[in-house]
């Protein structure tokens, strides 16, 4: 978005440089390589432009085409249809609150409502120095450790308004900020688009196998010295109906 | 008493858990090894015989979906894994991925040789990189350790598998919705029959399994089916995680036999949260009736749960106390549901668009008895005429709050609004006040 873009500076670039497509090429090859059928590359192939530009634009969703011999329409009804495809330039960091039933109750409204007053934003909106979008997000499967705040779909367990303010004042002020089951370090949103689009960082290694409420059971087993049955030494069953499993 | 049974969860304590390394020292791939040594369909019949049953919530026996795989259809064979897990409250797929993605990667291994595919997806939701990052890294172990890839450990059987990340739309965890979105179109539902069996990914013969159900699996061929009905119950065999959350001491994964009640795994879990009492609870999900303190003894397994009339889902167990509105709660599955419709049934886009407004009014306090008529009128409408059963999950915690919670919904117009305090439900609610002063 140039100022010397003749035409409304609001309007995006139809297609990629040639140098973006020429890069993006190589990737989107070897993405579809992977696949029996070229099409099924499309959902990685739009994490890959959102990877390049942050959003999914017009342009993105060309390129996606042109390699899978789409139209654009085509491309389109599938990119509008999954609510990970930004559709309009966001922040560096997404920051998602969980509001579904459990974490709202356990605290996720607050949180959500006090973030939207500390930033000054309303939902899907972006911080005006383009750190931070703050938005509600649906049910991320960690509601052991409700209330649940993703932040480029990382995770960030047992927040609280107080830890979730601080967590997006850090982000803004570009501080080391460390996911609470994740990577040492939290990546931006292409990066992790990235990722998505199926290149691998090599950070899989980093951090916790499995924290708090995810050992709850485990723990408890230890301590009580239970575990599975020996399967040398099983339990004598009833021979009731075992012929109607 | 029941007691727990770590088995998928037995190694997660060690800070390797996730490595190749980490899992082969406690006993992993020896299954798969043992497996390459079997006759492939002997494996479908020990599945068949351990009376493995669909760990993602509809509890369809494994073995029998492996069976259904037409003998004389000449296309490639496909496992997809459904890896979607995004039903609310369901919280166990993904702290299995981020701690032992070897033991779903052995389970996609000897299932595919069961099936005799050389090809499997393990389809993610997106919206979890790191988990993403785990399994890819195991899949690229795998292959590398020649666990995957071509002539798996000289038995002759080739295998590929692809890790894929979805893009945020639960209904990508209905099975043929999946498929859609694999082949990379619109997650939307098919009609069934044909089913995945005999027309899956790309028209193909696929089986389409959980997470937990395929990782079930390597235990099964390692201990044998007596080891694994030597769990659970007659018709529910087996174990599996019960993910409790919400208001509960200490709430988490607990992996036990099918057929522990709640009480038994409230103990375990220091019960309620101190000076509360359990008001309602889901036994497998929002998609799931809510049950009452009158459920705390139903056994836990198909047959039980679905007799006292709700469904054992997901066995993700959400506890709500007597701090929380039940218009409240329902009415934000509700909006999940509206949200999440994928519009090609009119039922469920219009029942649960519909659904929202009233719920909000009734939370608001400026309902009418009609409304709650209206509610249950709608659920009739919606229960049973989708394609899928995302509507049908819709119904079930209107339906079921209306029945047992009733007069909560009367309370809010008489009162003119909602009787609760939602501030008392939060997590911090019985802290000293000094840890969140200031913040609210």
């Amino acid at each position: 978005m140039s100022e010397h873009n003749e035409n409304n500076p609001e309007e995006t670039p139809e297609v990629f440089t040639d140098e973006v497509v020429a890069r993006l090429e190589q990737d989107a090859k070897e993405v579809i390589s992977r696949y029996p059928k070229p099409r099924s590359a499309l959902l990685p192939l739009l994490h890959l432009v959102q990877s390049e530009e942050g959003h999914v634009s017009k342009a993105g969703m060309q390129f996606c085409a042109d390699q899978l011999d789409l139209t654009l329409a085509e491309v389109k009804a599938v990119a509008t249809f999954y609510t990970m495809y930004r559709r309009e330039p966001g922040g560096d960091y997404q920051v998602g609150v969980c509001t579904n039933t459990l974490c709202a109750v356990m605290g996720g409204d607050e949180i959500f409502s006090a973030l939207k007053e500390h930033l000054d934003v309303a939902n899907a909106e972006t911080t005006g120095d383009g750190k931070v979008t703050l938005e509600h997000v649906e049910c991320n499967a960690a509601c052991d450790f409700a209330p649940v705040v993703m932040v480029n779909w990382e995770f960030f367990d047992n927040q609280t308004p107080a830890t979730a303010k601080q967590l997006v004042d850090d982000l803004r002020l570009g501080r080391d900020v460390a996911p609470t089951r994740g990577p040492a370090s939290l990546c931006t949103w292409k990066q992790a688009s990235r990722v998505l689009a199926g290149f691998d960082d090599g950070r899989a290694g980093e951090g916790v196998q499995a924290a708090g409420p995810s050992l709850a059971g485990l723990e408890l087993a230890r301590r009580k010295g239970w575990s599975a049955p020996d399967p040398a030494d099983l339990p004598i069953r009833e021979q009731g109906e075992e012929g109607s499993k | 008493m029941t007691t727990l049974t770590p088995i998928l969860s037995q190694n997660w304590d060690r800070p390797d858990s996730f490595t190749i390394d980490g899992y082969r020292a406690t006993g992993g791939y020896d299954s798969l090894r043992k497996a390459l040594a079997m006759d492939p369909d002997s494996i479908v019949d020990l599945v068949k015989q351990s009376g493995l049953r669909g760990r993602g919530g509809a509890g369809f026996p494994t073995g029998m979906k492996w069976g259904f795989l037409p003998k004389d259809n000449p296309n490639p064979r496909y496992l997809v894994v459904n890896a979607d897990e995004s039903e609310p409250g369901t919280c166990k797929d993904i702290p299995l991925m981020l701690a032992n993605p070897h033991v779903l990667v052995e389970g996609v291994a000897i299932a595919s040789y069961a099936i005799k595919s050389n090809q499997a997806f393990i389809y993610v939701r997106g919206e979890v990189v790191h988990v993403i990052r785990r399994l890819r890294q195991a899949v690229a172990d795998a292959y590398e350790a020649g666990l995957l890839g071509k002539d798996i450990l000289g038995s002759g059987f080739d295998l590929d598998v692809v890790v894929h990340a979805g893009a945020g739309a639960y209904i990508c965890g209905e099975e043929t919705a999946l498929l859609d979105s694999l082949e990379g179109y619109r997650g939307q539902p098919r009609l069934k029959p044909p089913f995945p069996a005999v027309a899956g990914l790309y028209a193909s013969p696929t089986v389409v399994n959980n997470v937990e159900s395929i990782a079930s699996v390597p235990g099964i061929v390692a201990n044998g089916a007596e080891w694994f009905t030597s769990m659970g119950t007659e018709k529910s065999a087996g174990f599996g995680f019960f993910s409790l959350s919400g208001h509960v001491t200490n709430p988490g994964q607990y992996e036990a036999p099918l057929g522990i009640t709640l009480r038994e795994l409230l103990d375990m879990a220091g019960g309620i949260r101190e000076g509360h009492q359990l008001k309602f609870w889901t036994p497998g999900g929002s998609s799931t009736p809510i049950f009452t303190e009158e459920h705390l003894d139903t056994p836990l397994d198909f047959e039980s749960v679905g007799a006292a009339g709700s469904m054992l889902g997901t066995r993700a167990l959400q506890i709500f106390d007597e701090t929380t509105c039940v218009v409240r709660a329902v009415g934000r599955w509700i909006s999940f549901y509206a949200h999440e419709s994928c519009g090609k049934c009119t039922p469920c886009r219009e029942g649960n668009f519909w659904m929202v407004q009233v719920l909000d009014r009734l939370e608001r306090g400026e309902g009418t008895e009609a409304d709650i008529d209206k509610l249950l009128q709608i659920c009739d409408n919606l229960l049973g005429r989708s394609f899928c059963a995302l509507g049908d999950g819709a119904t079930s915690p209107v339906m079921s709050s209306i029945k047992h919670f009733r007069q909560e919904y009367v309370d809010h117009f008489e009162k003119g609004g909602c009787p609760f305090d939602h501030s008392r439900s939060t997590v911090w609610a019985d802290r000293p006040t000094t840890e969140e002063g200031g913040n609210q």
